[in-house]
């Protein structure tokens, strides 16, 4: 592919990341801060992100399975951390994820986390999915 | 959560702005680095929240969703600012603004020091001090506030209030020690309406009502105000006397913040008036700013050197202990109010001088600085502060050790005395006067605070929230010698004040003349290597 479809396809792609919902402003002012001394910067970031999100997601998992009684408050503070960490490159989808099971938590809702988090995990997978692809054009 | 706090490199804001970067999320820690990079600023970043809480005092917190529990346990930490995540770079940019204006803040202080100061030379006619007095307006920081006054720094601050650099007494002993004399006699019961009607009294008062507005601690007092009653007559002296303990925290860089507010105590009447009694010193408390740290590294304070006269001081940080005084012994002492600010670098117990030894020095541990004698080895870590030894009526403690010479402890009686009017001993106030005047000389401003109305006041507010002040602001009425020292973060009081007496410390800030301001973070930030800027008021102005 020649450079200008390149280029072509890689603003629609993010357009359309934007326009579903993916990314949200944040995504712009990571963009903003590349630059010539770190032209990767975005994808770093988000690389970034998705190593150590693996950890969180796992602290999560290992916290709503634990029986008899499952620390809510524990789990209020994986998701919050997970939720700045989603916000910090713009990941709007999964940030909302991250509320929503907040919610459920404070609610002492166990199955509406058990469900909120496997959306988070499914949204939080398809968000990768996409930047991926983006970040090689 | 995390983490910035920002101390100014230089003078050219916003360019090369110290930021540190503090989070547990790398992912963070990056973007927050990239993006104040961009703005100039220096970044450091840290991932591990202790470390960098050990370093710093104040800083700019972030969280995720601004839950306001969140928010406000980092703004009574000492945040400045609080920025949502996801942050922008537009917010990021102005952080500097915070450092700047606590800059502007401490100039502006420092130049109403130094005007102060001016005015006290130049009254120094007939100068019985030689040198050794330090008394500078200069060191008169405005100590703000700070909202936030972490327990730790309290329990650090309030055992070692020795204040490193004391000022080279001014009162020779001699003069002290008539000046006792005449306070003892003058009594308890002097009126203090007198003091009131004097117009620098009220303008302390007005300075502290001032303060205290601007005060978040509970305890306003600080000021030792008592001496409204008692300091009516002879006494005239410091109005109040705020006892700022200062911790040093700064541990990379000078001066953290130690919110403590100097009080600053009116001279009723600088000039010696013709017998009456005269005058008070101000004492300008030089408050460690809590910035300061934003300064950067100050291994000491310049200020505090220069408001030591001929004493060095070497303590970046000053630390300005708040004695709590003691209710009962204001109504003992009529100069109650005499304020020392010392530098608490260890701080030597204040020993009341066994005149006082009928104050009941109340529990509160802060007071102990009330008998710090030794000015000088405060200083070290903590801003020297330029001392004024205050001869307590009662007796004057010769172990000001730090004084090099005399150490005349001019009671803050004396000092007081200014425009009140000591008429219940004349010959007393004699002395007094003439020991004020030396003080004056001395270009301490010490203005004591006749008013004996606003420092009773004070001296109530201090007293109860004293034994629960959690912030730093103490003061402490030395019952004995006490020490002003000007331009010293810390200022003591003696403790014996009545508490019945403060009923609430107007402790202003900053007074036009530059009174000390009272201190009320009493244990500011122990070795905060960044003040950072925090919204609290108070910074130790390390010039």
């Amino acid at each position: 592919m020649d450079r200008k479809q390149l280029q072509h396809q890689l603003a629609y792609m993010r357009k359309s990341l934007f326009d579903q919902g993916y990314l949200d402003d944040q995504f712009n002012q990571l963009e903003d801060l590349q630059d010539e001394a770190n032209p990767n910067f975005v994808e770093e970031v988000v690389t970034l992100f998705y190593s150590d999100s693996a950890r969180f997601i796992q602290n999560i998992e290992q916290a709503m399975i634990k029986k008899p009684n499952i620390d809510f408050g524990k789990l209020d503070d994986y998701m919050h951390q997970f939720k700045g960490s989603s916000s910090s490159f713009g990941a709007k989808k999964v940030k909302k994820e991250c509320s929503q099971f907040r919610e459920c938590c404070s609610a002492g809702n166990i199955e509406g986390c058990i469900k909120t988090f496997q959306q988070l995990k499914q949204e939080h997978a398809t968000l990768r999915r996409k930047l991926e692809t983006y970040f090689q054009v | 959560m995390e983490n910035g706090f920002s101390s100014p490199r230089n003078d050219s804001f916003p360019a090369g702005l110290r930021v540190l970067v503090v989070d547990d999320d790398p992912t963070w820690l990056k973007i927050l680095e990239k993006m104040l990079k961009k703005c100039s600023y220096e970044v450091t970043t840290c991932g591990l929240a202790r470390d960098a809480l050990n370093l710093l005092r104040e800083r700019k917190v972030m969280s995720v969703d601004g839950e306001t529990s969140r928010v406000m346990k980092g703004v009574q930490h000492g945040a400045c600012d609080y920025l949502l995540k996801p942050i922008r770079m537009k917010e990021l940019r102005n952080i500097w603004q915070h450092v700047f204006r606590k800059k502007i803040h401490e100039v502006r202080d420092i130049e109403i020091l130094e005007g102060i100061e001016s005015f006290q030379m130049t009254r120094n006619g007939s100068d019985q001090y030689e040198d050794g007095h330090f008394l500078c307006g200069e060191d008169l920081t405005s100590i703000k506030k700070r909202k936030d006054i972490e327990s730790k720094h309290d329990e650090k601050d309030i055992g070692d209030n020795t204040s490193t650099k004391k000022a080279r007494v001014v009162w020779s002993v001699e003069l002290h020690q008539k000046f006792v004399k005449a306070v003892n006699q003058i009594g308890f019961d002097i009126p203090y309406s007198s003091l009131k009607r004097l117009s620098s009294m009220q303008k302390y008062r007005l300075y502290l009502s001032r303060l205290q507005k601007g005060n978040d601690f509970n305890n306003p007092v600080g000021m030792i105000k008592q001496s409204d009653s008692p300091l009516s007559d002879s006494v005239g002296s410091f109005g109040s006397q705020n006892s700022i303990n200062l911790q040093p925290t700064d541990v990379s860089n000078g001066c953290y913040g130690f919110s403590g507010s100097s009080l600053v105590l009116h001279n009723v009447d600088p000039r010696s008036h013709d017998g009456d009694k005269k005058i008070l010193v101000t004492t300008p408390v030089a408050e460690p700013k809590r910035g300061l740290t934003v300064d950067a590294p100050n291994p000491r304070k310049p200020r505090i050197s220069q408001m030591e006269c001929g004493h060095p001081l070497a303590p970046p940080r000053s630390e300005v202990n708040f004695a709590t005084f003691d209710s009962s012994l204001t109504t003992k002492y009529p100069w109650c109010g005499i304020p020392e600010i010392r530098l608490k670098q260890e701080h030597n117990p204040l020993h009341f001088n066994d005149g006082f030894s009928h104050l009941p020095m109340p529990g509160q541990k802060q007071l102990t600085r009330a008998d710090y004698r030794q000015p000088a080895p405060a200083i070290s870590s903590a801003p020297s502060l330029t001392e004024r030894e205050i001869g307590c009526p009662v007796k004057i403690k010769p172990s000001r050790n730090d004084y090099g010479s005399n150490a005349s402890h001019v009671s803050s009686t004396a000092s007081a005395v200014d425009s009140i009017p000591l008429q219940t001993k004349t010959n007393s106030t004699n002395h007094q006067v003439s020991s004020t005047s030396s003080m004056e000389n001395q270009g301490l401003n010490m203005n004591c605070l006749t008013d004996v109305e606003s420092s009773r006041k004070n001296i109530n507010l201090g007293m109860p929230p004293l034994a629960t002040l959690d912030e730093g602001l103490q003061v402490c009425f030395v019952p004995g010698d006490y020490y002003m020292n000007l331009g010293l973060q810390n200022i003591e009081f003696p403790e014996y004040f009545d508490p019945s007496l403060l009923t609430d410390v107007p402790i202003h800030l900053n007074d036009g003349l530059s009174c000390c301001k009272l201190k009320s973070d009493l244990r500011t930030s122990h070795s905060d290597a960044l003040t950072g800027m925090a919204l609290c008021p108070f910074y130790a102005h390390s010039a």
